[in-house]
């Protein structure tokens, strides 16, 4: 996805870093963190995929007067019927297959990243089963304000035809 | 701590749980941290009477964040040039996960001496739910 804007903050880094379970105070306290290596906060690996917060139009996201696909009064706020044959992962935008971050440097907050898509290729595989698997990669390189090249971020997604229980 | 060349050999591993019994709202904090809402994570009556899944299920960046914590804490911070993972089995309410990790190769890349290491995440049946790779930079 295109990312025009994508600040990096330090309580978000805070929030990212709980969310997966990690206490390492070098995400967390600035005092410990300049007295590091690294010389100030960073962010934890994985934490470019956040990003999608700063994707307008990101459809996994609730939106204000759109309806969203998820529970409410009924158990899906969208009514569609389900074709036959039609994979549960086609209504939730299937699944995550692989992700590889490659790290031009640490992020940190008072960046100031934007992300441009680059073309990724598709492929198709028989699943034994979850039937016929199609993938889609998705390259995204994120620069900083000063243009310089931070992260590269390759996703792989899937499409099943049935539903895969474990 | 990072890891320096002359104390890390190839075979070298280290184990770190790095999950106890996954609460369901860890998964929302993990919606609400990365933005990703998707209603198969979050929200149990659409996963199970619209998906058709058995329950709601774990983003697999959040395994791939909580597996991030063990490699960190192995290679130390800011560290990591590369790291990259499979998502092969699901992550349940409850589950408990173990990350192993192995030195593979030691080499240079661009002037600096790196290590490269292969990565398992296990659930507590011991099946495999992350496989992947890392590479990172080590002390002179």
């Amino acid at each position: 996805m295109a990312i025009e804007r994508f600040p990096v903050e330090a309580s978000h880094i805070l929030m990212f870093a709980r969310a997966v379970g990690d206490t390492n105070p070098i995400y967390a306290d600035a005092e410990y963190a300049a007295s590091t290596e690294v010389g100030g906060i960073i962010a934890p690996p994985t934490f470019g995929q956040s990003s999608a917060q700063f994707d307008p139009n990101y459809f996994l996201r609730p939106k204000p007067g759109q309806p969203w696909f998820g529970s409410g009064k009924e158990p899906s706020g969208i009514k569609r019927e389900k074709k036959e044959g039609e994979s549960s992962g086609a209504a939730s935008g299937g699944l995550h297959a692989e992700q590889h971050f490659t790290y031009h440097r640490q992020l940190r907050p008072g960046d100031v990243l934007r992300g441009t898509e680059l073309p990724g290729t598709t492929w198709e595989k028989e699943g034994k089963r979850s039937g016929k698997l199609v993938f889609t990669e998705n390259i995204t390189e994120y620069r900083d304000q000063h243009g310089e090249l931070v992260l590269t971020a390759r996703g792989v997604g899937v499409r099943t035809e049935r539903v895969i229980e474990s | 701590m990072a890891l320096s060349t002359s104390q890390t050999k190839v075979g070298d591993t280290y184990r770190e749980q790095v999950v106890d019994n996954l609460p369901r709202t860890q998964i929302v904090q993990y919606a609400g941290a990365s933005g990703d809402y998707n209603p198969i994570h979050t929200d149990e009556i659409w996963a199970t009477q619209v998906a058709g899944y058995p329950t709601v299920f774990a983003h697999g960046m959040l395994t791939m964040g909580l597996t991030g914590k063990a490699l960190t804490n192995f290679v130390g911070d800011g560290r990591l040039t590369n790291y990259g993972v499979r998502f092969v089995r699901q992550v349940w309410p409850g589950d408990t996960l173990t990350t192993a990790i192995e030195v593979t190769a030691l080499r240079s890349e661009g002037g600096q001496n790196v290590a490269d290491v292969a990565i398992t995440t296990t659930n507590q049946n011991g099946e495999a739910v992350l496989t992947g790779s890392a590479t990172a930079r080590l002390d002179p």
